[in-house]
């Protein structure tokens, strides 16, 4: 394997973008918290909702630091590892690549002036203006990246005369089939992403309540239920757009649906399988066993009715299938996102109802890890992506063998960048720890408190 | 125009921003870590991350800008560039990578450590270097193409004199460039002992600078024949300006006149300069396999690309003057009257 660049090639852009992707979320999702957080803040007068906008911010500049460096890396990656491949992108696609720069651009720009003017205007309003184009910078991105990545599941936008790339239409290309289910998708997990991972930050103080004063309550409490609510908001976002993404999956590329699914015969009336494992049989095919199966929903998945014919495995050649392994990341990145909507739903009915105690301890743990969930569930939707549509990198046009670098040095290039990715992991994390702990909330609502002079914080009795 | 000249323009335009904020940022990081570690940080290094902080992701994206750009214009320079270049390029993303974090861990991170300030201004000059090669490169001879692949030959380059003395000019300008830049903040700043050091700075390298230049001048003659001639044939006054806005900032920094101007001074040297080499390197992106008129994206791509840039130009522009407005050209923050962070 060491001498295979075609396998080292894909392992090395894998752990780049799986790195990467970490950062990416929190970068595209952040920015929209704070500036929700800043508007509440100043539109009701609170400090908590502002000194919430900041806190978020100063550790929000560490990751994207992380994140930018990656995205660098990855790239140049493109070009690196996959010179064939970007050969064919740069004719077809360059169009959204470069706007991404733009947009990144255009974020890192307003980014630099939100960070230090924070006490520079005499109206509020307009350092939350500043937070606009910064909000707007980071999902353009992730939008225009987005939109190269349809591109290679759905190639369209040119022709190919004897092996030459003919009558290119860069829009169309750009706008392909794939777009519109995979951008919102990426977009909308995203955001949800965020939601939870500061969600559970607030119930990890909450949790360790003891240690807090009243202020300090009343701040997470706050951060909890605003970051809690707009989780459920994405949540419910990201399943619906989930559920079309199934719809597109059985129409355009049947073969990643079906690997998803474990499902072998075009049927009708097909069942959902969760679960399970795959039992190799003497001629060849495979028996499931071990799974739950729900009657109809992949027909429902797939068509919006239990007639709807889903297209089996069988119908695809064996070297154009995608591994079967496939099926355990769809179904980790599926089930987490209906924990998220249901953790979330059952903390806004709690707060609602009011019979029940929406910071009871159980209801905290369950926020707490719905944030690691929810990363993980980026990384297993991802890896279902990307992994689901092999052999292809541009699907039906292009075999990743075919793509990759014939460099014979991609092997030290990934102990390379393990070795970088552990490195800026582990001080990123412990950074980002210490900044926080360091300095908690409390803390800086105190020095609020006497730099004012006025009772702002009336609970507050430490 | 043709549309292959006006891309190739629009990069190399990119690549002399790049040239200019990136020296001023790799420049300022190894002054940073030189100033603390010979004690005198607490003249500098204020000055330092006032400019530094806000920009330094911006300095990143020109550096993206153009390689994406490269690839969207010119594709078969993915193909050779890429594939040739896998270790070297690798080398100088594993630096920027180092670099870009341990910075925002430096300043952000309120962790004010000296191993990181270490990282930071080791990698501003490593980096540099690296990349310089890549213009070595360019000019022919390091490569060998096959039926199947593209080799570099990494030994070569490394055992070459020639390219030792782009490396050499990468490295002094990074520190020249910086200097100057710091000097004109520093006296808009009003802060005398900042100033007169860093005076002393932009004086001490402006001489290996100059030599760097006139060492990679006369060694192309034997490294890359070809861009010589090009040079000779009408187009070495290019240089000679170059030379001349060169005396001009010296003179003015000498004489402790206007810094604002000996810094403009510095820019239009490089700018020259840059852009001479860069029009008699043509037809040639990577001599001799790929060719401007040959290498160029599809007429559709080419002309989506340009009207994309017009109007990316047309919301950066405003911006990029926000910033500067806000932290180069507002006496009040530039002096640390607005220097509180989030």
């Amino acid at each position: 394997m060491f001498n295979d660049p075609v396998m080292l090639s894909r392992i090395l852009t894998g752990l780049t973008l799986g790195f990467h992707i970490i950062f990416a979320t929190v970068g595209v999702g952040v920015p929209l918290m704070v500036l929700v957080a800043e508007y509440i803040g100043i539109k009701r007068n609170d400090q908590h909702y502002i000194l919430m906008a900041r806190r978020w911010t100063r550790g929000y500049i560490v990751t994207v630091a992380v994140g930018v460096v990656t995205g660098t890396a990855i790239g140049l990656q493109l070009s690196l590892l996959w010179p064939s491949l970007m050969q064919v992108a740069g004719q077809t696609i360059a169009l959204p690549l470069f706007m991404e720069t733009f947009a990144f651009f255009f974020e890192a720009i307003f980014l630099g002036i939100y960070l230090y003017t924070w006490d520079r205007f005499k109206n509020p309003w307009l350092h939350w203006l500043i937070g606009i184009p910064v909000a707007i910078g980071a999902t353009a991105s992730a939008f225009f990246i987005t939109t190269v990545n349809s591109f290679m599941n759905s190639p369209e936008g040119f022709k190919i005369v004897n092996g030459a790339l003919t009558e290119i239409e860069p829009l169309k290309a750009m706008f392909n089939t794939a777009t519109p289910t995979k951008v919102s998708h990426v977009i909308v997990s995203a955001y949800l992403t965020v939601a939870f991972i500061l969600a559970a930050i607030a119930a990890f103080h909450l949790l360790r309540k003891k240690a807090l004063s009243a202020a300090e309550v009343t701040y997470h409490k706050k951060g909890l239920r605003l970051t809690v609510i707009a989780g459920l908001i994405f949540a419910f976002s990201t399943a619906l757009i989930g559920d079309f993404s199934g719809k597109y999956l059985a129409k355009y590329q049947p073969e990643k649906l079906a690997a998803a699914e474990w499902h072998f015969e075009t049927t009708d009336e097909a069942e959902l399988i969760f679960g399970g494992y795959l039992d190799e049989q003497a001629d060849g095919s495979y028996e499931i066993k071990g799974a739950l199966k729900v009657p109809y929903a992949l027909s429902i998945l797939a068509g919006g009715a239990p007639s709807t014919e889903v297209i089996g495995l069988n119908e695809f050649a064996k070297e154009d299938q995608a591994p079967l392994f496939v099926h355990y990341f769809f179904d980790l990145m599926v089930s987490i996102g209906m924990y998220l909507a249901a953790i979330s739903a059952l903390f806004v009915i709690a707060f609602r109802l009011k019979r029940l105690n929406p910071y009871n301890k159980w209801i905290l743990r369950g926020i707490f890890i719905g944030g690691p969930l929810a990363v993980l569930s980026i990384e297993a939707g991802w890896m279902y992506a990307e992994i689901g549509r092999q052999p292809w990198t541009l699907y039906g046009i292009m075999r990743t063998a075919d793509a990759a670098t014939t460099s014979t040095h991609v092997g030290p290039m990934l102990i390379l960048f393990s070795l970088l990715y552990l490195l800026l992991g582990t001080v990123s994390s412990v950074v980002l720890i210490r900044m926080f702990k360091n300095n908690p909330a409390g803390k800086e609502l105190a020095e609020a408190h006497h730099t004012r002079g006025e009772a702002m914080f009336a609970d507050d009795k430490k | 125009m043709d549309v292959q000249t006006l891309g190739i323009t629009v990069l190399w335009t990119f690549l002399y921003g790049y040239l200019v904020v990136a020296s001023i940022d790799f420049g300022a990081g190894f002054y940073a870590f030189y100033s603390k570690y010979t004690k005198r940080d607490h003249l500098t290094n204020k000055l330092i991350f006032r400019y530094l902080s806000p920009v330094w992701e911006v300095t990143n994206v020109f550096f993206v800008f153009f390689f994406v750009g490269l690839v969207g214009f010119f594709p078969d320079t993915a193909y050779y560039y890429g594939t040739a270049l896998l270790v070297p390029a690798s080398i100088v993303l594993v630096l920027i990578a180092i670099r870009g974090s341990f910075y925002a861990f430096a300043n952000y991170g309120s962790n004010d450590s000296m191993f990181y300030t270490f990282l930071y201004g080791a990698t501003g000059l490593l980096i540099p270097a690296a990349m310089s090669t890549t213009l070595t490169i360019s000019q022919g001879g390091f490569m060998r193409k096959t039926e199947e692949t593209v080799t570099f030959l990494g030994t070569k380059l490394f055992t070459n004199f020639y390219s030792w003395t782009v490396v050499l000019l990468a490295v002094v300008s990074v520190l020249y460039i910086s200097a100057m830049f710091l000097l004109y903040y520093a006296d808009k700043a009003k802060d005398d002992p900042a100033r007169d050091l860093v005076r002393k700075w932009a004086l001490f390298w402006s001489g290996p600078t100059i030599l760097a230049c006139a060492l990679v001048f006369f060694g192309l003659k034997n490294q890359a024949a070809w861009h010589y001639e090009n040079i000779l044939n009408g187009n070495w006054w290019w240089f000679a300006a170059s030379f001349v806005f060169f005396v001009i900032a010296v003179t003015l920094v000498y004489l402790k006149k206007n810094y604002g101007l000996a810094f403009l001074a510095v820019m239009a040297q490089y700018a020259v300069a840059w852009f001479g080499y860069g029009y008699t390197h043509l037809p040639y992106i990577l001599y001799p396999y790929i060719d401007i008129n040959k290498a160029v994206v599809n007429e559709t791509m080419a002309t989506a690309l340009v009207v994309v840039f017009i109007f990316g130009l047309l919301l950066l522009i405003p911006a990029l003057y926000l910033i500067l407005r806000l932290f180069l050209f507002d006496n009040d923050y530039v002096s640390g009257k607005h220097s509180k962070k989030a």
